[in-house]
Formats: C-alpha cells, structure tokens, sequence
C-alpha cells in the first residue's frame, strides 16, 4: 500500500534534509511491574522526523502502559530512559516537560470542553495561562482562525463545540495539539511529537480520510506522529511504520512496505497455546430462551441473534463495533432505536419502550461495565448496595426488617466471598474486585433468567476473576442465560459457550466449540475490521 | 472469615467510641452552651418557661428543616420552603380573616396549595431539567411577591381562635402543642427514611441516580414525591406559624430559611452522621435556636442572629463535609 494523495507523507529515508540520526522520540528498554504481574517488558523504539508511528496490539498487551508513561500517567521500572530529541527525559514524565519538548496526546475522549466555544478550546492554554492580565480576544480569535485555515478546516471558532460533528472534533482536537508542539518548537527549534490514540473508532470512513490528510500535514511540517489504532488497514495506510505489542512484549517492527494484513494480525495475536479451558456446551442443543430481532442503537446496526436457556454468550468486537451496546439496549437503559424480543413462549415485546424497570420485571438484569457511576453507590452500604432492587422483600408488617437483610448480606458475602464480609461497610471500602462480587451478589440473588454483564471483571484482579467465572458457569448450569459483553478475548474463551464478533455495527462472527478460542476471537476481531468500510455506519455522538 | 480479625479488639473499639461520639457531639454541645447560658442569666434562662417558649416557637423552623431534608435526601434543593410557609401564612390571614371561611376549609386549601407548588417547582426541575437552585430561587420570589399583593403587605391578625389554641393553647409538661407536632413530623419521617423502602429509594435516587435508574426505581417519580413532600411540609409550617404568631406575617417567614437549611447540614453531622436525618435536624433547630435565644437574652443586637445563622450554616457544611470525606451527594 502506498501514499498515493498528494501532500504525500514524509520518508525520512528518502529525505536528505532529515536528521537520520537524531530521532524525535527515543524509548528505551520501558519495563512496567503492576504488584506481580508484568504489564511491559523491556520496549524500546524510535520514532524519528516526520514519520508516521503505528502501535499496535489488542487489549492488554501493553500497549496503553505505554501511553500513560509517555503521558506521565506511570513511572516505568528502573532501567527504562526516555530521549526526546537527543535530550534525556526525567521520568515520571512531566506535564511541563511534555510541553516545553514539544509532546501532544490526543486521547480517545479528545479533552475538548463540550460547552465552550471551538475558539476557546483551542486557545485554552493561551487563554487561561498565567502571567497575562488581559486578553485580547481580537488576536486570539486571529490566531484561532489562523490555525484553522492552515489545515483547511471550514469551523466557525464561536460556534460550540458539542453543536459539531464527531470528525469535526478529532480535527479541532488534533489541530490543537499540533499547535501545542509547534509553539514548543518556537523556542527550542526542534521537532514535536503528537501521539493520537485511537482517534477514529466512532467516525465514519470519510472522517478518517479528513483525519489523515491532517496527520499528512503534520509530518509534512517535519513534526511526528505515534498513531495507535485497532484498524489495521488505517494503520498500513497511514502509518511508516509499525510497532506491535502482545503480551507486555515487542512482538516486532515493521516498515509498511513489508507490512502484510496477516502478517501483523499474527504478530498481534502470536501463536501462544491456549489454555484448557471449560468444557463448552454445543449452543444447538439449548433450547432459544430469548431471541432478538432487528435490535439497533446508535451504533448497533439492526441485529439479529438469540441467547439460549442455561448458555453463556459472548459478544465482542474492536472498541466502536457495537457489540457494547447490546447489554443496555436489551435492559432498557438506553433507548433502542429498534428492535424486539420474543421470550421462549412468550409475545415479542418492543425494545424502544422498554424501561430498566419492566426489564427487571420480566427476569432481566444488568451488571454495567461503569461500576461506580452506574452499577452501585459506593457512599452506601454492602446492605443498601445488594439488596436495592429488592428491598420491599423485606418490608414485612409495615416495618422494613433491617436484621433480616443485615443477615441475608451476611450469608451471600459468605457464599460470593466478599472481604470483609461486613453488610455494614460502605462499598468505597472495598477493591474493586470485592466491590464487583457484592454486585454480582445482587443479581445472581435474585435468579434472573437473562443476565447481561458489560466488562464484568475490567479492574478486578485474578483471583477475583475466578471466583466470578466460576458464579456465572454455575449460574447457567441452573438454567440462566448470560450475556457478557467483553473486549478480552481471553475472558471470552474462558466463560462461553458461544461468541459473536461484531464489526462497524454489524455481526459477523459467529465462535462454537473447536473455534472459540482466545486466539480465534482475536483473529475474528481483526479479521472482521478488514471489512470495506460500509457507508450506513451511524456516527456516535460524544459521550 | 471473622470480620473482627483483622483489627485488634482495642482498636475496633476505639472506633466505635469515635463513632459514639461523633454521633451525639451535637448533643453534647448544646448541652454546653445551655449550661453557659444558665451559668450567665440563671434566673431567666434556666427557666422551663424560657424553654417552652422556645420549643414552640421554633417548631414551624423545625418543620422547614424537615422538609428541606426530603428533596436534600433525592439530590434536589428546595429553597422556596420559607417563602412557601409565607404564602401559606397569609393566605389563612386572607381567607379566614377578611374572607370569613372556615378554619377547616383553609387549612385544606393551604396543603392543596402546598401540592400545586411542588408540582410547579417539579414541572421545571423534572420535565424541563431546569437546575433545582434556579427554580426554587425563582418561585421564592414569585411567592412573595404573590404575598405582598394578596396581603397588601400588612400582617393580618384575628385568625381562628381554634388554630392558635391547637398550636400554642394547649400544653404537654408545659410545652405548647406545636412543639409536638414536629416531633410527630420527625417521628413519621424517621419510619419513612429508616423502615420503609421508600426511604432507600430516596436515598438512592440522592447519592447515585443512574445506578437507581438502572435497578427498577422511578426516579422522577421520585424526585417528583420529594419536591411535592417539601412543599405540604413548609405549608404545614406556615400553618403552624399562623397559629403561634396568632396572625399572618407576610414577611418574617423567610428569615426562617436560613436556620432551617442550617439545621439541615448540621444535622447531617449527628445521629446519624452523613445522611440528613430527622432526628439530627430537630436537634440542631433547637441547638441553633438555644444560641440565638441565648444571645439575645445577653442583650446582644440583632445582627449578631444573622451573624450566627449564616456562619452555622457554613461551619455545619464545613463540618459533614470533613466527616463524609468524598463522598459528598451531587445535589442539583
């Protein structure tokens, strides 16, 4: 694949002008030690002058460690150094530090201020930095316009940023950091850095051309770029090339033109054995529990699977593709934007009106991925927290019968190992691990017949891990369907009986017996990316 | 696993004694600065007639405090309260008075009317999501506006004998019968808030709505309860103004607000220190109330009662600020 627009990337290897020896970002030998596991061993590369970085590898590999050291987030382990530019960086990173070498992140959530204006957020720092007593809105607005028109983009600068359009946004965010760097190289002559962290999932393929052609421009300004992607064909075509991770480890470098979609998809994924797992049941042989129809959210294109009786689905895909949508839509906490599902024997019931409630009602329940802002209240009880959706059980004779819930929280943190096992401690009092077992406590207490989990084990250490694997294995061996939503494949490979991979909204992996495996659903997950970008992907609206 | 393991027997209790105290520091200070006070005026302070005064008058105060808890414990704030007890006031006065209606039939209408401003003030802050601050800070002043008009602004005496006995006529050991009314209040909301699941309902839709949302709870149906709650509660107040006063006073209702919301955050810092209790709400009334009369006994100016209002409502913030650490509830 070659660069074939015009204001075409910069090869530093062609360029006479480019300091070949001298690269932009040097990291070296970074090692990260989260208590006993290893998240990085031992990475190093360079990116040099108006090149292109990719990063790649999936979820857990390492790859975001490495971010949050580059953004200072992390301290890496002794032995690690970090150059920029031929200047040793003391480590942790400093935000200063950062500023004045000329370093820019622009995170997935892009750190725009919805409410303000696209004026302001892109002068922020000139706008709110010290050592100024007045502000002359006249310049700024100048300036503003100035950046804007060097890149081509048709914004008004008064108009609010949460009025544009998601492409709109990752342009403005990316202008901005680009500006950053370029003010940074005012004063010290030397080239930045921008590091986009997976900046396209939500925008359609259109976007992603504006977005390059940005990208194009910053290297054409002898600037660099590290861009990190699950996309691997947005990585070969706009990248110069590629570093992958997996496992903690440099699974290897490529230049693009040795780059083939396969052989980085294996490099992704590695060829490591995988382990015994549980033994799945044949998916045919349960009876369907509950069938979804045509079910569609903001992402989720119009759907169409079905759960059975007692089985532990699986639904998966890259960051974007819809599949985490599922759990919500079905429960009711967000608005379908259409669909139905029929109950075994039952009338199919709409999903646009269904209200967390009536799903509850019906035998529904949802463990949400966001622990703390959806799922429980951690200024409350262990008590208050397991038995909110069923405290009238316990209002007997007029009176709400405090013992009997004290010692029913008591039993169940006995049975789901919560420590401590005190009704009374307020949930913010327990890791993450133990928190998320007085959750899983309250739904499995109430024996719904269809379980959904977002992200179930996402910042709960492995031990923890088993002990809800082996809740949820047990659960659908009594008969409760579960559907868990997860980006870890492994997760996956471990708990289901089956696995749907969605991608760009659309469903287009179905994983059984023999073939759902951790390396299976990854591959399926890339695999599956590859797809030609369809023109129906519906546009995310910020968060 | 035994929970009491991991921490030694002598720590665990030391815990508990904090807890202990923290509990009941409110109490003990307002037993302090009543024997400061007695020590200063023994004759005229020291007196179950200057408590009883107190008692009575400052039950339509403890009234507000409750009902400022119930939209507090949902996450909303209500600062019409004083203003709705000002409209219910003088609207006895304007009825009773110089439209000659039964006592009865008023009193019904004011607490019909007590549910009209709850729904207005739900109407914005729930279907129109307008911030609770801003409409309540409004209706504040639409109702008094509405007062000065309807009273021509002059106080209107001559209500219903049978209101002002009920309120202050009749005595228990000596106190009037309005002071037993907000205990009654107090007792009510204690089952609601502790015994029944209405109560945790509150509690969630207060520190988590989403999370309430996700687990089966209506919470605007909620939140509309609360709003509607406090505004019958504040015109209940106003009744029982009406009938200690003996009359309708279209303005000195509002400067209860600010004790009342005082008493609110500060009785979040004892009972049952950092939810808003019933309890802790009447003890602090009348703890802020023991300080004012006391003051003002010393025959220190009338400053000093905004002075001190105004800085216990910000120490008693200040205060269950510190004990409840982070977890401060999102209201608004």
């Amino acid at each position: 694949m070659t660069l074939s627009s015009g204001q075409a990337g910069h090869d530093p290897s062609t360029d006479p002008g480019a300091p070949r020896a001298l690269p932009v970002l040097s990291v070296k030998n970074f090692s990260k030690t989260f208590g006993g596991a290893r998240a990085l061993q031992n990475v190093s590369f360079d990116v040099m002058p108006g090149e292109v970085h990719g990063l790649l590898g999936k979820n857990g590999s390492g790859k975001s460690t490495l971010v949050k050291i580059l953004a200072g987030f992390h301290t890496p382990d002794e032995g690690g150094s970090l150059f920029f530019n031929g200047e040793k960086v003391s480590l942790p990173v400093r935000g200063g530090d950062a500023r004045r070498l000329g370093m820019a992140f622009v995170h997935q959530n892009l750190g725009l201020v919805p409410s303000l204006t696209v004026l302001e957020n892109l002068r922020v720092v000139q706008l709110t930095g010290g050592g100024r007593s007045f502000i002359n809105w006249a310049a700024e607005e100048a300036a503003a316009v100035g950046a804007l028109k060097r890149f081509g983009l048709d914004l008004d600068p008064h108009e609010r940023v949460d009025r544009l359009s998601p492409v709109q946004r990752a342009l403005l965010a990316i202008v901005r950091a680009f500006e950053e760097i370029e003010a940074a190289r005012a004063i010290t002559g030397k080239p930045g850095l921008v590091l986009l962290d997976e900046p396209t999932p939500f925008l359609p393929a259109s976007g992603v051309q504006q977005l390059f052609s940005l990208v194009r421009s910053i290297t054409a300004a002898g600037c660099s770029v590290i861009f990190i992607s699950h996309d691997i064909d947005e990585v070969m075509e706009i990248t110069d090339r590629i570093t992958v991770l997996r496992d903690g480890r440099q699974s290897g470098e490529l230049d693009r033109k040795d780059a083939t979609h396969e052989k980085i998809v294996e490099m992704i994924v590695g060829q490591s054995m995988s382990r015994a797992g549980h033994i799945k049941r044949d998916p045919a042989s349960l009876p369907v529990y509950a069938r979804f129809r045509d079910l569609a959210g903001q992402m989720l294109q119009p759907s169409n699977f079905h759960v059975g009786k007692g089985e532990i689905l699986g639904l998966t895909g890259l960051i974007g593709s819809g599949y985490e949508e599922v759990p919500y839509l079905a429960f009711g906490a967000r608005p379908a934007s259409g669909g139905t599902i029929q109950i075994a024997g039952e009338q199919a019931f709409d999903q646009v009106t269904l209200t967390p409630k009536a799903a509850i009602d019906r035998g529904f329940a949802l463990l949400p991925g966001d622990r703390q802002g959806a799922s429980g209240v951690d200024s409350l009880s262990i008590v208050d927290n397991m038995f909110l959706p069923d405290v009238g059980r316990f209002f007997r004779g007029g009176w709400l019968r405090n013992r009997a819930m004290i010692d029913e929280a008591h039993i169940l943190g006995t049975q789901y190992e919560v420590r401590p096992n005190d009704p009374y401690l307020k949930l913010s009092a327990l890791s993450g691990g133990n928190a998320q077992k007085v959750l899983i406590a309250r739904w499995m207490n109430r024996s719904p017949h269809l379980l959904m989990l977002d992200e179930p084990t996402q910042g709960v250490d492995v031990g923890t891990r088993q002990q809800i694997f082996s809740a949820l294995r047990k659960a659908a061996a009594e008969g409760m369907s579960i559907i868990c939503a997860s980006s870890e494949a492994e997760q996956l490979a471990d708990i289901c009986d089956r696995v749907l991979v969605f991608a760009k909204g659309r469903i287009c992996h179905e994983l059984s017996g023999d073939a759902l495996t951790k390396e299976g659903i990854s591959e399926a997950c890339y695999a599956s990316a590859a797809l030609p970008h369809s023109n129906h992907i519906s546009q995310r609206a910020a968060p | 696993m035994n929970d009491t393991a991991k921490t030694g027997p002598s720590a665990s209790s030391r815990r508990h004694l904090l807890r202990l105290f923290e509990r009941y520091a409110l109490l003990l200070v307002w037993v302090i600065i009543i024997a400061l006070f007695s020590a200063a005026m023994p004759s005229s302070f020291f007196s179950w007639g200057n408590f009883s005064i107190m008692f009575a008058s400052y039950a339509p105060a403890a009234l507000l405090a409750l009902a400022i808890i119930v939209p507090l414990t949902a996450g909303d704030y209500d600062l019409s309260v004083g203003a709705t007890l000002t409209l219910s006031a003088s609207t006895i006065g304007v009825l009773n008075v110089w439209h000659q209606m039964p006592i009865l039939l008023v009193l019904l209408i004011v607490i019909l009317m007590g549910v009209v401003v709850g729904l207005v003030h739900a109407l914005f802050i729930i279907y129109f999501r307008v911030p609770s601050l801003v409409v309540t800070l409004g209706s504040t002043s639409v109702m008094s506006g509405l007062v000065q008009w309807m009273t021509n602004s002059s106080t209107i005496g001559g209500i219903d004998n049978s209101l002002i006995m009920a309120a202050v006529g009749y005595r228990l050991f000596g106190i009037p019968y309005a002071f037993y009314y907000a205990i009654l209040a107090a007792l009510i909301m204690w089952y609601i808030f502790d015994y029944m699941p209405l109560g945790r309902r509150l509690l969630f839709v207060g520190r988590g709505r989403e999370v309430a949302r996700l687990n089966g709870i209506s919470v605007d149906k909620v939140r509309l309860g609360a709003l509607i709650m406090s505004a019958v509660l504040s015109s209940a107040a106003g009744i029982l103004y009406a009938g200690v006063l003996g009359s309708a006073d279209p303005y000195s209702g509002l400067n209860f607000l600010l004790p009342a919301f005082a008493a609110a955050f500060l009785g979040a810092t004892t009972i049952q220190p950092g939810r808003f209790n019933p309890w802790g709400a009447i003890v602090a009334v009348y703890f802020l109330a023991t300080g004012i009369t006391g003051l003002s006994m010393l025959g220190i100016p009338l400053w000093v009662t905004n002075v001190f209002n105004g800085g216990a409502l910000i120490l008693a913030v200040t205060i269950s600020q510190i004990t409840r650490g982070r977890e401060a509830s999102d209201i608004g």
